[in-house]
């Protein structure tokens, strides 16, 4: 997994490339806590993220909670595999996706 | 049948899901379908390797084996670790709104939703989960 960032203002872009699984759950979650301090706008560019795992649904889980308290969370560019996912698990309805 | 055992710790994921992978494209699995098998192998080898041992740490062997007419393919589990039967887990109310979802149960309900079959044993103090998929 590869992580891109784009700041512009309080808005932040994380582009997550590759892989979200039990092993690169982690360095997301790390990324995260360092970086959504006084963060209002969030989005996530998921557009060559190929598979995520239940790890990283509890990742977008936490950020999802953290981000009603302080703003809003949007995910963009989401694939088909990765979709499906979302709408097994109830996901899809409880978050912005464009 | 063929098998694999690892060291059950997360670092070991890759090497268990690449020879899955393997044997999967050799038997012309559709894509989408192996790619829900790859998942569910995730699940349960995160499951095992985080629970089952608890500090200490042991094995996990994985098999598989494939059936024609109609194709399916088997995956077995098998660990040494404390008693867990996976299917115990109530599965997670989805329809729940974001601050009542908790982060747990996600795992093994993505599992339950990508096999045709699951069955779990407890034998030899070693327990084993059997899922089939259909492709």
């Amino acid at each position: 997994m590869e992580i891109k960032k784009e700041l512009n203002g309080t808005a932040l872009t994380v582009q997550v490339i590759g892989r979200l699984d039990a092993g690169s759950a982690p360095e997301l979650t790390k990324f995260l806590n360092a970086e959504l301090d006084g963060i209002t706008d969030l989005t996530f560019d998921f557009a060559e993220l190929q598979y995520i795992a239940s790890a990283g649904l509890r990742v977008l889980l936490v950020a999802q909670k953290r981000m009603n308290k302080q703003g809003s969370m949007k995910l963009i560019h989401v694939s088909e595999t990765v979709m499906e996912v979302l709408d097994m698990t109830g996901f899809a309805g409880l978050m912005t996706i464009e | 049948m063929e098998k694999i055992t690892v060291e059950a710790k997360i670092e070991n994921l890759q090497q268990v899901t690449d020879f899955a992978t393997e044997k999967l494209e050799a038997r012309d699995c559709p894509i989408k379908a192996a790619m829900q098998l790859e998942l569910v192998i995730e699940e349960i080898f995160v499951n095992i390797a985080s629970y089952a041992y608890e500090s200490a740490t042991g094995d996990a062997t994985f098999c598989i084996d494939f059936a024609e007419d109609p194709n399916a393919v088997s995956l077995t589990f098998i660990d040494g670790g404390k008693p867990y039967n996976p299917l115990e887990k109530p599965d997670p109310d989805i329809t729940l709104d974001m601050n009542e979802r908790d982060i747990g149960g996600l795992g093994i309900f993505l599992v339950k939703k990508n096999v045709d079959e699951i069955s779990y044993e407890r034998t030899n103090d070693k327990n084993i989960l059997h899922m089939k998929k259909f492709f």
